[in-house]
């Protein structure tokens, strides 16, 4: 359940409320509500006010901690947040204690992402990483290809509409942002479960355009138009009010065929918000730790990798982080 | 490559069968020869390379990653090609071009077993992943991307806007990269030439007979024998049993494939002896007799003696080298008469013409055709052509009216395609006893079927509102809506925990006006049972 800091009696993505929580990012299976204090970036705090709510009194539970920021834990440990490229408000963080250095990741990418400031390699001791697609098969193509992709299943079949399943905090602000880039300024249209975040994103200054909720439209109207959906909602009842929808997600899984079809869907897009076998593995060259610990994912695999380049590293084994869908 | 390689992921991710019909026409339309024959033959699992097997790619894949992680990816992805296809190492330096669909072909026909592993390895080298994926399927033969053979043809006649009837005709024969039958479909040439060769021709077939006046004067009728339609071929000293998808089944009948010796093609119904239909001169055993020989690719001695199978003869389209299809039905039943003498008695007869003088009559015999445990009766245009296919007003099928049972619906399981999102498949069951009594529901059958768009959508809704539980895709209901269940016949079964089997069940009637303890019970179903137990 998390990782315990045990000199300062505090945890990282603890799964249950404890006194002390460092949080590296937002999402559910890592930042859960009612821990005494949380210590995160703003936007992540931001970001579990609006998923959470939070006590009247979170001003004094909640401890914001902006990139770069050192912060004093009790036991003699400094705790350094530095951004991770997952989603907005994403840090890994850097403890110190005793002239030793650890580094946790959280859930990390290399690749840009113009929704939050990149990875850097933070030089440690231990290094401490997710392992999600922790798989040699697991590589992200260039984004740039994927939103190719989107567009060319778009203009190819107007009578129709693409619906994009995608994790409604990071993934979908990313995909939107991107087809921006790619120069596609139509309005886009969000499931009801989307427009908070997306608007929080926008409160933090990312730019996604004209975002429209898809109840405000006819069928007739989404012809031709992209509609963004949690993947849940994919072959959901709800999709009937969509003309003919092309179903598609955005998912790192999508680079395999069969997790794609148990999907039904109909145009994957290889999209994924953690480091891909490559990065992970370049990862652990860069920051050259004298120790790799695996937290989560395909841990076998990576630690395997470590065997066969005389790195040393263990697995944790931490259960309850799995990003089915991402 | 590449675009054969769009062309397999498309089809792996499409799922509704005109969108799938649509991708394969357009390939073939748009790629040239003899590329698409190629393709074509990979789609239609035509293509054999003995040098490359599954064995091959693994050893070549083990000479690049480490073993563990090897399984390790392999165990994930669940098929070697394409786990290999996305662990090959990304070429470095300078790429020669991707090859061609024919190039890919062409090579590895003469690969060895020794050469196989370097000439995979040359050609992966200038591949991206999904060509990878497309190179180790059509070099390991094992597509398993759901498309059938069928569906490859019905898309090829689809592209040239021709006939898949013909298609048929001309297809067997011929060998990839079908450059005969695409220039017969392109309009470049005149179709190949299947005189000489035991080939399939596709079959006549016949409408359901619904609100169409027909008169005895124009139509003679048949029984309907409840076996599987065959085409018998014998030319040039072989013979051929097809079944009614063309597929070549001699193997499992060879008593009947060795018993005809006669230069003839020859449509009939294929049966066992028995006395379930139409007593004993009916002379046939149910359909589940025929079961038992089904699917057996080679049946053993006690099989063919328990079983033993003959072919009740409907039509002849060629004999003696005389291609007969065009003439009137009368012309051809007066040929296959004087044909049947000169057949093994054993193996073949006739199907006689039912002698009713008008409609009335017949309907009085037909009305008889359940006791007989026959399927129905047949009428057939006295002056039509044999034509591949259905055409209307020809050829009529009349078949006993369905049986009838109200059944409880109790699971119901999510559909595919543009149904993805409906409930849709039902399971339903019959009472073991008196419900009253704390008898039980069991499961008698599963019907995806019969209902209209606006009733699929009630059903749907009704599932969702009644669900208590899930199992996967599958929910349980709270067993309290009557379906009224039509179905051909129903046999014992000792693989179903209720005891018996229905044939072509489908949904009738919602009877959402009707408590689930008033709906029948299995004895009700046991005893519309008429096989000998």
């Amino acid at each position: 359940m998390g990782i315990r800091i045990v000199p300062a009696d505090a945890w990282i993505d603890p799964a249950r409320p404890v006194a002390t929580a460092l949080v590296t990012h937002g999402h559910a299976d890592h930042a859960r509500g009612g821990h005494g204090r949380t210590i995160a970036t703003p936007e992540t705090l931001a970001i579990m006010q609006v998923r959470y709510g939070m006590e009247a009194d979170s001003a004094v539970r909640a401890a914001p901690v902006g990139y770069g920021e050192t912060l004093a834990l009790p036991g003699d440990v400094r705790a350094t947040f530095y951004p991770a490229g997952h989603v907005l408000g994403s840090a890994q963080i850097l403890l110190e204690h005793a002239g030793e250095r650890v580094v946790v990741t959280g859930d990390y990418k290399r690749r840009a992402d113009p929704t939050c400031p990149p990875f850097t390699p933070i030089p440690c001791d231990v290094f401490i990483t997710e392992a999600t697609f922790g798989l040699p098969v697991f590589r992200h193509p260039p984004i740039a290809e994927e939103i190719g992709k989107l567009l060319a299943a778009l203009h190819g079949h107007p009578e129709r509409c693409v619906l994009v399943g995608a994790y409604a905090l990071g993934k979908a602000q990313r995909v939107i942002a991107e087809l921006r880039a790619a120069g596609y300024h139509a309005p886009i249209h969000l499931h009801g479960a989307m427009e908070r975040m997306c608007r929080l994103y926008q409160e933090h200054g990312v730019d996604l355009g004209d975002l429209r909720p898809v109840a405000d439209s006819t069928k007739a109207a989404l012809q031709g138009q992209i509609v963004v959906c949690p993947p849940s909602a994919l072959s959901d009842r709800w999709s009937r009010r969509l003309p003919d929808p092309i179903a598609a997600m955005a998912s790192g899984w999508m680079r395999v065929r069969q997790r794609a079809r148990q999907r039904n869907v109909e145009l994957p897009l290889v999209i994924s918000d953690h480091a891909d076998w490559d990065e992970l593995t370049a990862t652990i060259e860069d920051v050259n730790p004298h120790e790799t610990w695996i937290t989560h994912g395909r841990e076998e695999a990576l630690l395997r990798w470590c065997q066969l380049n005389q790195r040393r590293a263990r697995a944790l084994a931490l259960v309850g982080y799995e990003d089915e869908d991402d | 490559m590449e675009r054969f390689a769009a062309l397999l992921d498309a089809l792996v991710y499409t799922r509704s069968r005109t969108a799938k019909l649509g991708l394969i026409a357009r390939y073939l339309q748009e790629t040239p020869d003899p590329d698409r024959g190629w393709a074509l033959a990979a789609l239609t699992g035509g293509l054999d390379f003995p040098a490359v097997k599954a064995g091959t790619v693994r050893a070549l894949m083990a000479e690049r990653v480490d073993e563990v992680l090897w399984t390790l990816s392999r165990d994930y992805v669940g098929d070697t090609a394409e786990t290999a296809s996305l662990l090959w190492p990304e070429p470095q330096g300078v790429i020669l071009p991707p090859p061609g669909v024919t190039e890919v072909v062409e090579t590895l026909h003469h690969a060895t077993r020794l050469t196989a592993q370097g000439i995979l390895a040359g050609m992966l080298d200038r591949l991206d992943a999904n060509g990878r994926y497309a190179l180790l399927k059509l070099a390991t033969g094992a597509m398993r991307i759901g498309i059938s053979a069928r569906l490859a043809k019905v898309a090829f006649a689809q592209a040239f806007g021709v006939s898949v009837d013909e298609v048929e005709e001309y297809w067997h024969g011929q060998a990839p990269p079908y450059r005969p039958l695409f220039d017969w479909a392109s309009g470049a040439a005149p179709p190949p030439r299947t005189d000489l060769l035991p080939l399939f021709r596709p079959f006549m077939l016949a409408h359901p007979l619904e609100d169409v006046e027909v008169s005895l004067s124009d139509y003679a009728a048949e029984w309907k024998w409840d076996g599987i339609r065959v085409q018998l071929v014998h030319v040039n000293g072989q013979s051929r049993v097809f079944s009614r998808s063309g597929d070549d089944i001699s193997a499992s009948f060879p008593e009947i494939a060795a018993a005809l010796d006669v230069p003839a093609v020859l449509d009939g119904e294929l049966l066992v002896r028995g006395s379930h239909q139409g007593g004993e001169q009916g002379g046939a055993a149910s359909f589940n007799a025929l079961q038992q020989r089904l699917g057996r690719k080679a049946p053993g001695r006690k099989m063919l003696a328990d079983y033993p199978a003959f072919v009740r003869l409907y039509d002849v389209l060629i004999e003696a080298g005389e291609d007969v299809r065009e003439w009137a039905w009368e012309q051809r039943r007066a040929r296959l008469e004087a044909l049947v003498p000169r057949l093994d008695g054993e193996r073949f007869d006739l199907s006689q013409v039912i002698p009713a003088r008008d409609m009335a009559e017949l309907a009085e015999i037909r009305g008889r055709a359940r006791d007989e445990a026959i399927e129905g009766v047949m009428l057939k245009r006295r002056d039509a052509p044999y034509v591949a296919g259905r055409r209307t007003g020809l050829w009529y099928k009349w078949k006993r009216d369905p049986l009838l049972v109200d059944c409880v619906l109790m699971y119901a399981q999510r559909g595919s395609g543009k149904r993805s999102s409906f409930y849709s498949d039902f399971t339903f069951g019959c009472w073991n006893g008196d419900p009253d009594a704390g008898a039980e529901l069991l499961p008698v059958g599963k019907a995806y079927f019969g209902f209209t768009d606006a009733e699929l959508k009630w059903l749907d809704s009704h599932v969702r509102q009644h669900t208590v539980g899930r199992f996967g895709p599958v929910r349980e209901t709270d067993k309290s809506l009557v379906l009224e269940v039509a179905f051909d016949s129903v046999h014992a079964s000792k693989r179903h925990k209720s005891g018996v089997a229905m044939r072509f069940p489908r949904i009738a009637r919602i009877r959402a006006d009707k408590p689930a303890h008033e709906a029948d019970r299995l004895a009700t179903l046991k005893g519309m049972i008429t096989d000998p137990a």
